[in-house]
């Protein structure tokens, strides 16, 4: 378990790492989830890679125990609301319904998008 | 024993392991109570432990700086989360494969549809421009949104709220909003969910179906990229 968390914490700092050092446009940890896939992939077709937290689900396991508790870890940021009171007294209602409106409008757009590609797919499927 | 009973508190709520434990002991409540509702959209565990938590703070006079000094151990682990999702990423990758079309197609619409309607209703309600920039990136997780936010001399700590707020509202809304649209693909579900409220889109995914939590993943990770891209652009053609 120590094993799996190291593993995972070094994929992000390879992935912070690259991100500063290239001035890549993107999230660190983003990449460190492209390099741990990439690790777990490999593990796959070279027997030489599949030991320590690579073997008997020691990085899965430890992968799936963080991500149950998922919600959990945007608490912090969350409770930040306390600092923004003024703001949310003066003008609070507007953001409220500009963001519900918005996330309302990108969930329906993008999940209608979603299924009609791929049903537009299976007919080309069909024919 | 100390003379004054107020010199434990003055210790204890300066140290992070009052506030690590309040944030974990409070977090356990609302999600027992999640869980007790078999997770119903309005018992969200992070809505709650939210307010409950502020209200604490505001009740004892206690600083955000002085919580975060506890509560950033907990912040700390969203990095080895987002690494975390390569784990069910590659369990399911066949499905994710055969889906790649559908899924490209939707993450470009939704990530325009995002920050397109949120800069034009913010704009239409009169919202200051700093408010304005700080909601822009509201669909992706909170490290990312701060960045864009700060790229665009915005207010990070306002772009974080309005992720979280985000988030919040999405994870309550997708899944009655789906059921009503008749979508029964898992798939496209969990992409919306993602793309749209990141990772407590994600955490409800998961919760509903692994499947929907997968593509919920992926949708999050890829709009992240997107939406950094997009926002500056957005914000030169869009805002005043």
């Amino acid at each position: 378990m120590l094993a799996s968390l190291g593993l995972i914490l070094l994929c992000q700092l390879i992935g912070e790492a690259v991100v500063r050092g290239l001035g890549l446009p993107l999230p660190g940890p983003v990449l460190g989830l492209l390099l741990l896939m990439i690790l777990l992939l490999a593990r796959d077709r070279f027997v030489l890679l599949a030991r320590g937290p690579l073997r008997n689900d020691g990085v899965e396991s430890t992968s799936k125990g963080l991500l149950a508790h998922l919600s959990l870890l945007f608490v912090p940021a969350g409770v930040g609301v306390v600092q923004k009171l003024d703001l949310l007294a003066s003008h609070g209602v507007a953001i409220i319904l500009v963001l519900a409106l918005s996330v309302v409008v990108t969930l329906l757009a993008t999940v209608l998008t979603f299924r009609l590609v791929s049903r537009l797919l299976r007919q080309q499927d069909v024919r | 024993m100390t003379d004054n009973p107020f010199s434990l508190w003055v210790y204890l709520s300066q140290s992070p392991l009052l506030w690590l434990t309040v944030t974990l002991l409070v977090y356990a409540t609302t999600d027992a109570v999640s869980l007790a509702t078999r997770r119903h959209p309005l018992a969200n565990p992070v809505l709650h432990a939210m307010w409950i938590i502020g209200a604490f703070l505001l009740a004892t006079g206690t600083s955000y700086t002085t919580y975060f000094a506890g509560a950033q151990f907990v912040h700390f682990l969203l990095g080895p989360a987002t690494v975390a999702l390569a784990v069910p990423l590659y369990e399911n990758r066949k499905r994710v494969v055969a889906s790649i079309v559908p899924m490209l197609v939707a993450l470009v619409a939704g990530s325009v549809t995002a920050v397109v309607s949120v800069v034009l209703l913010a704009e239409f309600a009169g919202l200051p421009r700093d408010v304005v920039l700080s909601l822009a990136p509201k669909s992706v997780t909170a490290g990312v949104a701060m960045g864009i936010a700060e790229s665009l001399h915005a207010d990070p700590s306002l772009a974080a709220v309005a992720v979280i707020l985000t988030g919040i509202m999405g994870a309550i809304i997708v899944t009655p909003l789906m059921n009503r649209t008749g979508v029964t693909d898992f798939r496209a579900r969990g992409f919306a969910a993602g793309l749209a409220a990141h990772g407590i889109g994600t955490a409800r995914a998961f919760q509903v179906d692994e499947i929907a939590g997968v593509f919920s993943g992926i949708a999050m990770s890829l709009n992240a990229l997107v939406t950094s891209f997009l926002v500056p652009i957005a914000v030169t053609l869009l805002v005043r």
